[in-house]
């Protein structure tokens, strides 16, 4: 399934006046491929991401998921599409800290019907939370915490994967071995990847880096 | 529906995490309901048996003859009787025993019709033996009168109200002291045909229909809608709990509401599911609100009991019947004030963004313009509350005016006890003390909601205790006033009557009559008192307004005394008239004051008395003597007449019977009184324990700057104890605001008298040092929880994401 923005638009008042985050952005992810989308700080790259998400709107411009266009979409399509089809993963993990980690893990795909008790198992085993399972996320260290959130995002098989500097709050190696993980499970799964990272070096590890600088696709 | 089932299993996993928070909010709930059903459980139980009251001797099915002056002689019974027509006579009256007043009815069992029949009089046996004087009424009114040595065959009946009696009219006109009278005909629903009209044979007779409410249950009104405004205010007090605690709930759960809708849950989804859970919620706080206020309301129906039947002479039976009306009531304002303590928070979250900050904002700053909008909001109510003052008149104008003055109050709290945070850290020296200042400032916002509850207790005790002790002193000083003999007297018969005016005249300074009348003055019951022309009434009678020369006029017979009740509620006041029995346009001169009694009263001279009433018997008697021999007087008239202890009574006992009915008259209010605080404390108590939790991040750092855990936690108590003593200084002023609008608005609507208001500064202090107490007590916990954080515990707020 491929992810088609093309000529997004987003402005954000400020105290200053009007600033114009993204100009005209035009991006194609296609089925299975993995992009990093990088840029200085206060680019855009998480608006982007969002908007692909349907978390926040644009102001103008196309977003197509598949055959689904987003654009036209309420709150309640935007919901049912990033539940049955979209894997988010943020830079702060935003577990559900009141259920154990394998509840986390599954909730995605049981919020969309999808839940394979196997498969699931199968992922916590690859990220290597076995034992774990029983634990709630204030008892995990960071890095356990974002397999957990890679987990979840990939439980329900969605076509894409969203992450949002997933490696951001984490020291370099275990940034090393999350994105590792993660990369290969998104493979595995045959879902597409756009994440959006700082780093040149994570970047390079992808299929493809896009880079974005004052609003718009320079590479 | 997998959606609703996997979001709500996450929604409530919060609540599995956070027992104490789920405590407090169904504990908010159910006090609140508790409080709410319990006072309306008393008033639907009070109302019930108001109609009771109505629906004796068929009152509410059959029309009646009444003669708008009062009881008429039955003479014109006999007249009507003759005439064909089919009626059936009763006289009705009150007995004042030690134990309360007695309703009496008397009929004529052999006319009366059948739905005036409360008791099985079929048996030829029961007839005669009513005739010959048997007594019938409740079991428990039976034994009370047997143990008091009520000289009359009584027999217990169910199917009478209770401090009902019901006897032959004979035998209630020798009881009542009412020879020869009736107070109405019942009329049979089928009369024959061709009768002369009514007005013909008695013009003084007027027709009136089934009557379906008592009078008590007018005058009682009042009363009940004081009780229901303290219940409104405890289920507010109890209210600000609940709001409080689905407001933190909201602001923990932020991350979880963003979370949930990044991964799929719509908005309206998300804003469905927490709406059944605060439906849940309010039916499980709702019951369990529901059993508690059934035993509030168990507990303090007696002393409601008492306080109709001293107020109102109404009669309430002392235990409560489980009503479907109570119950679906009770769930429903559970569920409505569980919906509006949630409705802010629903409608964040519906218009909450997907990508909302996650952090909490109870510890938000409260900005400079959320501050001013509140400040502006409370203006205006305040500004409005004064209008409604100003330019209404009534109670509900009165209670608008409490309403919108202490909400008003209210909102202004967190403004003022900002700007005294923000004076005080102006003195602060030193680093922790400024700290210190600076952080109780930006704590208000998430203690507002608790603070408001304590302010709205702290001003209701101050309010209503000035109201009490007001009318204490007030009383007291009347009641001195106004029973101003040693001794009252009250003869058997009017042959013994005159047996111990003759015997008496020689052994005391005074024999003064105190002749009285039942009547109907301005359409309520009420009566007609003969007073002697005596210094006892010159020198001490309470006169609240007089024309010059008034005891002279009412010697005289060219003018009366009204009772403030009555001048309040008709607008009568010296210099005009009013129709008295016998078509009396008497001129009024003058206006006394009367607590405690709900009937309107008039005062007339007693030489106008005995020429226009001389049918009414003359057996009371009001006996001036030295104090100190007044016990002899009354043993001697023992030994001389015979008289029943009933019969007499000494000024002290009078007077003492008198406070015990005032005191038990507000034990209800002082019982809500207290409840209302300890609702208000827990509201701090559970606020703080919920915000400990949150204060982390806060206290860390600080924590980590050099200050012990210990030191920190005296820090939280002594803030929470700055607080409430802020808050009960501000408090202050709001309750002298509150008792002033209960004393010179409410009261005088509600019962027709206005009280002088007095300063109580003792209990303002000791007050305020409870409001204190309750902060220190609620602080006391989350502090100990404080002190105890192993230091990993703070140190992990530096290593996580919040």
């Amino acid at each position: 399934m491929t992810l088609r923005l093309t000529d997004i638009r987003k402005t954000f008042p400020s105290s200053e006046g009007p600033v114009d985050v993204l100009r005209g952005v035009d991006l194609t992810v296609a089925a299975g491929e993995s992009v990093a989308l990088t840029g200085e700080s206060g680019s855009g790259k998480s608006t982007l991401l969002h908007i692909a998400g349907g978390l926040e709107l644009a102001d103008a411009g196309q977003i197509v998921l598949g055959n689904a266009q987003l654009t036209d979409m309420n709150d309640a399509a935007r919901a049912a599409l990033r539940r049955d089809q979209i894997g988010i993963v943020f830079q702060q993990f935003n577990l559900i800290p009141s259920i154990n980690v394998a509840d986390n893990i599954s909730f995605q795909a049981r919020l969309a019907g999808q839940h394979d008790a196997a498969f699931c198992s199968g992922l916590i085993d690859k990220l290597g939370l076995t034992g774990l399972e029983a634990r709630f996320p204030e008892q995990l260290s960071g890095g356990q915490q974002q397999r957990v959130a890679i987990g979840r995002a990939l439980a329900g098989r969605p076509q894409i994967v969203l992450a949002d500097e997933p490696t951001g709050n984490l020291d370099e190696d275990t940034s090393e071995a999350v994105l590792e993980v993660m990369h290969s499970l998104v493979a595995d799964t045959g879902a597409a990847l756009l994440m959006v990272t700082h780093s040149e070096r994570l970047a390079a590890r992808l299929d493809r880096a896009v880079h974005l600088s004052h609003g718009l696709i320079s590479a | 529906m997998t959606v609703f089932l996997t979001a709500i299993t996450a929604l409530l996993s919060f609540w599995r995490k956070h027992p104490g928070q789920l405590i407090t909010l169904l504990g908010g709930l159910t006090l609140a309901t508790a409080l709410w059903s319990g006072v309306q459980a008393i008033n639907a139980e009070a109302r019930a048996s108001y109609a009771e009251a109505a629906s004796a001797l068929g009152q509410d099915e059959l029309e009646r003859l009444i003669d708008p002056n009062g009881p008429f002689s039955q003479d014109v019974y006999i007249a009507l009787r003759r005439a064909g027509w089919a009626v059936s006579p009763v006289l009705e009256g009150t007995l004042t025993r030690d134990s309360g007043l007695i309703r009496v009815f008397g009929i004529d069992p052999i006319t009366a019709p059948p739905a005036a029949q409360t008791v099985d009089l079929s048996a030829a046996e029961d007839l005669r033996a009513l005739l010959d004087g048997r007594v019938y009424g409740p079991p428990e009114l039976l034994a009370t009168l047997q143990s008091s040595g009520f000289e009359r065959p009584l027999v217990a009946s169910a199917n009478l109200g209770s401090n009902t009696l019901l006897m032959d009219i004979g035998e209630a006109q020798q009881l009542l002291d009412q020879r020869g009278l009736v107070s109405y005909l019942l009329l049979w629903r089928t009369q024959n045909t061709g009768l002369p009209p009514v007005n013909d044979i008695a013009p003084e007779l007027s027709l009136v229909g089934p009557e379906t409410r008592s009078d008590v249950a007018s005058l009682t009104d009042s009363f009940h809608l004081n009780l229901t405004a303290f219940g409104l205010l405890s289920f507010a007090v109890g209210l600000f709990i609940v709001h409080s605690a689905i407001g933190l709930a909201f602001e923990q759960r932020r991350a979880l509401f963003r979370t949930l809708r990044a991964l799929g849950v719509s908005a309206r989804a998300l804003v469905l599911l927490l709406s059944a859970e605060t439906l849940l919620f309010a039916i499980v706080a709702g019951s369990l609100g529901m059993v508690a206020g059934y035993g509030i309301a168990a507990v303090l129906l007696p002393d409601v009991a008492a306080t109709l039947q001293g107020l109102y002479g109404a009669t309430v039976e002392g235990t409560l019947t489980l009503r479907p009306a109570w119950w679906v009531g009770g769930l429903f304002i559970a569920v409505l004030g569980a919906g509006a303590a949630a409705a802010q928070s629903l409608w964040r979250i519906w218009h909450l963004p997907v990508l909302a900050p996650a952090q909490p904002r109870a510890w938000a700053r409260a900005s400079e313009a959320a501050l001013q909008r509140q400040s502006a909001l409370a203006l205006g109510l305040l500004a409005i509350a004064v209008c409604v003052g100003l330019l209404g008149n009534g109670l509900a104008s009165g209670f608008a005016m409490l309403g919108l003055g202490l909400i008003g109050a209210a909102l202004l709290l967190p403004v003022v006890l900002y700007g005294l945070l923000t004076v005080g850290g102006r003195y602060a020296k030193g680093p922790v003390s400024n700290w210190f200042w600076a952080d109780t400032r930006q704590q208000l916002p998430g203690l507002s909601l608790a603070l408001m509850a304590l302010l709205l207790a702290l001003a209701a005790n101050i309010g209503v205790s000035t109201m009490v002790g007001s009318f204490r002193l007030t009383f007291t000083g009347w009641l001195d006033q106004r029973l101003a003999s040693e001794v009252y007297v009250t003869a058997r018969s009017d042959a013994e009557a005159e047996a111990l005016r003759d015997w008496l005249e020689p052994r005391v300074d005074a024999v003064l009559p105190i002749w009285s009348l039942n009547a109907r003055l301005a359409g309520q019951p009420g009566e007609v008192y003969g007073v002697a022309d005596h210094a006892t009434y010159r020198d001490n009678w309470p006169l609240l307004a007089e024309v010059p020369g008034v005891w002279d006029r009412i010697a005289d017979g060219t003018g009366v005394l009204i009772n403030e009740q009555l001048s309040y509620r008709e607008g009568l006041l010296p210099g005009d008239s009013i129709l008295l029995p016998g078509n009396w346009d008497a001129p009024i001169v003058g206006v006394y004051s009367d607590y405690g009694n709900p009937q309107p009263q008039v005062m007339v001279g007693l030489a106008a008395f005995d020429t226009r009433y001389p049918e009414t018997s003359r057996l009371r008697y009001a006996l001036r003597i030295d104090p100190g021999r007044a016990d002899a007087l009354m043993s001697d008239l023992q030994s001389e007449f015979g008289l029943p202890a009933d019969t007499m009574i000494d000024q002290a006992s009078i007077k003492e019977i008198s406070l015990q009915i005032f005191e038990r008259t507000f034990t209800v209010t002082g019982a809500l009184n207290v409840l209302t605080l300890s609702v208000a404390a827990i509201a701090i108590l559970t606020s703080l324990l919920t915000l400990a939790r949150m204060r982390l991040p806060q206290l860390a750092p600080v924590w980590a700057l050099g200050l012990t855990r210990a030191r920190l936690a005296w820090l939280e108590v002594l803030r929470a104890a700055l607080l409430g003593a802020l808050t009960a200084i501000v408090a202050l002023p709001v309750g002298l605001v509150l008792a002033w609008v209960l004393l010179a608005v409410i009261n005088v609507d509600a019962f027709g008298w206005r009280l002088p208001m007095h300063l109580f500064p003792t209990d303002w202090i000791l007050l305020g040092l409870l409001a204190i107490a309750a902060a220190l007590i609620a602080a006391a916990w989350p502090a100990r929880w404080l002190s105890t954080r192993a230091p990993n515990d703070l140190l992990r707020i530096f290593s996580n994401e919040r």
